[in-house]
């Protein structure tokens, strides 16, 4: 099943996105944030909290702003520090934590000699690389659409229950779904938790704990589960390190997200979720983007465009931080308006328009969710339409709809009759998308381009205007956001002329080396 | 009132077949199944089938039961509370509020504490509104404030107090584990703390708010799905005149 699509304004569509996502960086370059920097704290081996549950890396970084310059960056403070104490950084942070040692002496000082903190550095990649590795041997395993389903009880350890559950009956991804108001705190809780609203909190050992819950149960039924939280909000390059560390397989990662839906501010969300990107390039996670969320405030079919317009950019985006087609999860979604006439048509029309521009990456489909009501039966029809898209269309990411959507997070039964539902239609349809053509110059094909050329008319006036000016005019979603507004901007920082993201330099450099060894 | 007594209805009257749906967390087997009879049994069914039943992965099981009722309702005796105003349409709210008031009302609006859900609220205060109803803001005599998403409570408060509102409302999304509940009822006891319960109109909405359960919270008046901005500046613009009046 093939459209006949317009290659040269697909063309034209990436070549304007590629300028709107440089724009970005040359900005960007010049900038760091108090979470890049706590990431880089991360990623030199310091974790856990103070008795009083502020995280060492958060006390690191307070106290530098409070007392020294920020802009020169972490690296500079921990390498005078370990060379001056010969002790690690994580002794370091906690000598400081408890205002035992004084960073503000180094602020003054010259250029470090970085290379003290190479052996940290190097034992975090090593754990990293070694958990990119156990995820690799399984990958041979995959079918495609792979099912993915989320918990989001608010307690780790009911959570657990259901994703065992879910696995049983055939999931292959679980999502860990966050709390609300996570996205707006300034650092990452540490710890177990059990109480959050509409989702769980992320934390490095919540990540451990169903990570090892999945791991056992890829022992028993011997098919590796991929596990998903969100390297999003304040924190986004710090929970893209835990979930390194702790091998999640996919995080969702997409700066216009917080941007729009949780106003944090662009600047402060942009260099962050550049690092991220990097962070996660290096480690083989796959990124999920949420362009499929624009729908939800506006009309599905007359903002088809602005869905295909942000893949474009985000694709852009990620291809700067190194990383490959084959870990850009880009998002779209089924929410056309079921009392639309032809919308299924639509539908197939916007989900294989996108399966084409992007042919090699793991696009993230998501089920309809706005048009979902109280009556569930009809959820039932929805999802059950949805997911015959999805196999149509070859969708790699397939998130399950569930009948109770427009009321509560999902019941443990709400994801079986999910996962039976897109069994059903695979089985029935395993190879239809192969038998099928699509009508040239028929309805389908006549949409898909449409959608095209207005996605790329969009781009071209973003890239007129900058990306920051068009979020300002609320392209997306019809929600408008300032450059200088939201949450977050006081943690933006210029970087002094001898800054270094040390880590940054060393991943790029491994993902430099990859690409020419492919 | 005439007793008026209702059974459910599958297709012959008074059958009172009632159809349901749950897990239990427990394996899928005959005890399971007796367990899922013995749940519906103790909701008041009769002649209860258990239709379905299948494994949730381990310890979890799924069931489709049947079941009848016996002892019919009386609607009769029923208390429904619903907002008793009579809902207007916008001309006529705009034709109130130029007869009864010598000022534009203030209406300030949020979607509260962590909650980021922002269509509920834009559906009732924004120029477009929802399904063909027009938001607060064209409202002619009617000055409609938006706040957004993520307001916590207090600073709903001091924005209220100084724009001088009329009417708060409020909106929640997000109830899992009743977060929606405690939110509110934070709202309620600083307007109270602060004294200030009694200048402002308050009103909440959202998908799972009912009037009843805005009142049982203190709040004015509450409304959920299906209702659009007429039906809550009918509501305010009269409790702010009989507010007027009893002031007078
Ligand atoms: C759109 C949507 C989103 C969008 C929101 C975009 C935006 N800017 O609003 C996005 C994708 C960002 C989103 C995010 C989340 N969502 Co959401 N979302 C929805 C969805 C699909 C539709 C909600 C909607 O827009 N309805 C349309 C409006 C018009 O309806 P309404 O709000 O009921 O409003 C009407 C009435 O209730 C009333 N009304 C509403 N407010 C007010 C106020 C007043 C004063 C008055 C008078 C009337 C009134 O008038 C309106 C018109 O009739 C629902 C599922 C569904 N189908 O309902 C889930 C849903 C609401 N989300 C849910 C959740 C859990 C979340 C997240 C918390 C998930 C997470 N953990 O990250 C996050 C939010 C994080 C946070 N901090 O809050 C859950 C809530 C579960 C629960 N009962 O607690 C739902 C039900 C989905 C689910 N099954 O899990 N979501």
């Amino acid at each position: 099943m093939q459209l006949a699509i317009d290659k040269t304004i697909m063309q034209d569509a990436r070549e304007d996105a590629k300028a709107i996502a440089k724009a970005i960086k040359a900005f960007i370059d010049e900038k760091t944030t108090t979470s890049v920097e706590r990431s880089i704290l991360r990623l030199l081996g310091i974790d856990q909290a103070t008795d009083f549950g502020v995280p060492l890396v958060n006390a690191v970084v307070d106290h530098i702003v409070e007392h020294g310059d920020l802009s020169r960056g972490v690296c500079h403070y921990m390498a005078h520090a370990v060379k001056k104490t010969d002790k690690s950084p994580k002794a370091i942070a906690t000598l400081i934590a408890s205002g035992k040692m004084h960073m503000k002496d180094f602020a003054k000082k010259a250029v470090p000699d970085y290379s003290v903190l190479t052996p940290y550095f190097l034992a975090t990649e090593k754990i990293i690389q070694h958990q990119a590795k156990k995820r690799r041997e399984h990958l041979h395993e995959y079918d495609v659409p792979e099912k993915y389903v989320i918990v989001a009880t608010g307690n780790i350890y009911e959570d657990i229950k259901q994703a065992l559950s879910a696995v049983e009956k055939g999931a292959d991804i679980i999502a860990v779904i966050r709390t609300t108001g996570q996205s707006l705190l300034d650092y990452v809780p540490d710890g177990v938790t059990q109480e959050g609203f509409g989702g769980t909190y992320a934390t490095q050992e919540n990540f451990r704990l169903m990570r090892e819950a999945l791991d056992e149960s890829t022992k028993t039924h011997g098919r590796y589960i991929k596990l998903v939280n969100y390297a999003s909000g304040l924190c986004m390059p710090e929970i893209a390190v835990l979930g390194a560390i702790e091998r999640l397989d996919m995080m969702l990662n997409d700066s216009l997200y917080g941007i729009i839906f949780r106003d944090i501010n662009m600047q402060r969300t942009f260099i962050d979720q550049h690092f991220s990107r990097v962070i996660g390039a290096y480690s083989d996670i796959v990124i999920n983007t949420g362009e499929d969320n624009y729908l939800t405030t506006t009309d599905a079919f007359d903002n088809a465009h602005t869905v295909i317009a942000s893949q474009f950019i985000n694709e852009q985006f990620a291809s700067l931080a190194g990383m490959p087609s084959r870990l850009m999860g880009l998002g779209h979604a089924y929410e056309i308006d079921p009392a639309k006439p032809h919308s299924f048509l639509y539908e197939i029309a916007n989900a294989q328009l996108s399966r084409q521009c992007f042919p090699n990456a793991p696009l993230k489909y998501m089920p309809p969710t706005k048009h979902m009501h109280g009556d569930i039966f009809n959820g039932i029809a929805q999802n059950t339409l949805f997911n015959i898209a999805a196999q149509l269309t070859g969708q790699n990411i397939h998130l399950l709809g569930m009948l109770t959507e427009a009321i509560h997070t999902p019941f443990v039964s709400d994801r079986a009759l999910a996962l039976n539902n897109a069994k059903h239609i695979e089985t029935a349809m395993l190879a239809l998308k192969d038998e099928l053509t699509i009508k040239p110059g028929g309805m389908i094909e006549k949409r898909a381009n449409d959608v095209l050329k207005d996605a790329k008319k969009l781009l071209e006036s973003i890239r007129e205007m900058g990306l920051f000016k068009a979020l300002e005019k609320g392209t997306f979603a019809d929600i408008a956001r300032t450059q200088d507004g939201g949450k977050g901007l006081e943690g933006v920082f210029d970087k002094h002329p001898h800054y270094r993201n040390i880590p940054m330099e060393r991943f790029m450099q491994a993902l430099k080396a990859g690409e020419s060894n492919e | 009132m005439n007793k008026k007594l209702l059974l459910p209805y599958g297709d012959t009257l008074d059958d009172g077949k009632v159809q349901l749906s749950f897990s239990l967390p427990c394996p899928c087997n005959p005890t399971g199944d007796a367990a899922a009879k013995a749940t519906a049994e103790a909701m008041g069914l009769y002649d209860v089938h258990v239709v379905h039943s299948s494994a949730l992965g381990e310890g979890f099981s799924f069931y489709v039961v049947y079941g009848m009722r016996k002892d019919p309702i009386d609607i009769s005796t029923l208390e429904v509370r619903d907002v008793e105003t009579q809902a207007m349409s916008k001309d006529e709210v705009e034709a109130f509020i130029a007869e009864k008031f010598d000022r534009p009302l203030v209406f300030i609006g949020a979607s509260t504490g962590s909650d980021a859900h922002t269509v509920g609220i834009d559906a009732i205060m924004n120029m477009k509104g929802i399904h063909g109803h027009y938001g607060l803001e064209r409202y002619k005599g009617i000055q409609a404030i938006n706040l957004g998403s993520q307001v916590d409570n207090e600073t709903l408060l001091e924005k209220a107090k100084e724009h001088r509102a009329d009417v708060i409302l409020v909106s929640q999304t997000v109830t899992q584990k009743d977060i929606h509940i405690r939110n509110l009822t934070a709202f309620v006891e600083l307007l109270e703390a602060e004294g200030e319960r009694d200048n402002f109109i308050i009103v909440v909405g959202g998908a799972r708010i009912s009037h009843a359960l805005a009142k049982e919270l203190g709040f004015d008046a509450g409304f959920g799905p299906k209702k659009y901005a007429f039906d809550v500046a009918s509501f305010a613009v009269n409790a702010l005149f009989d507010k007027m009046r009893h002031q007078e």
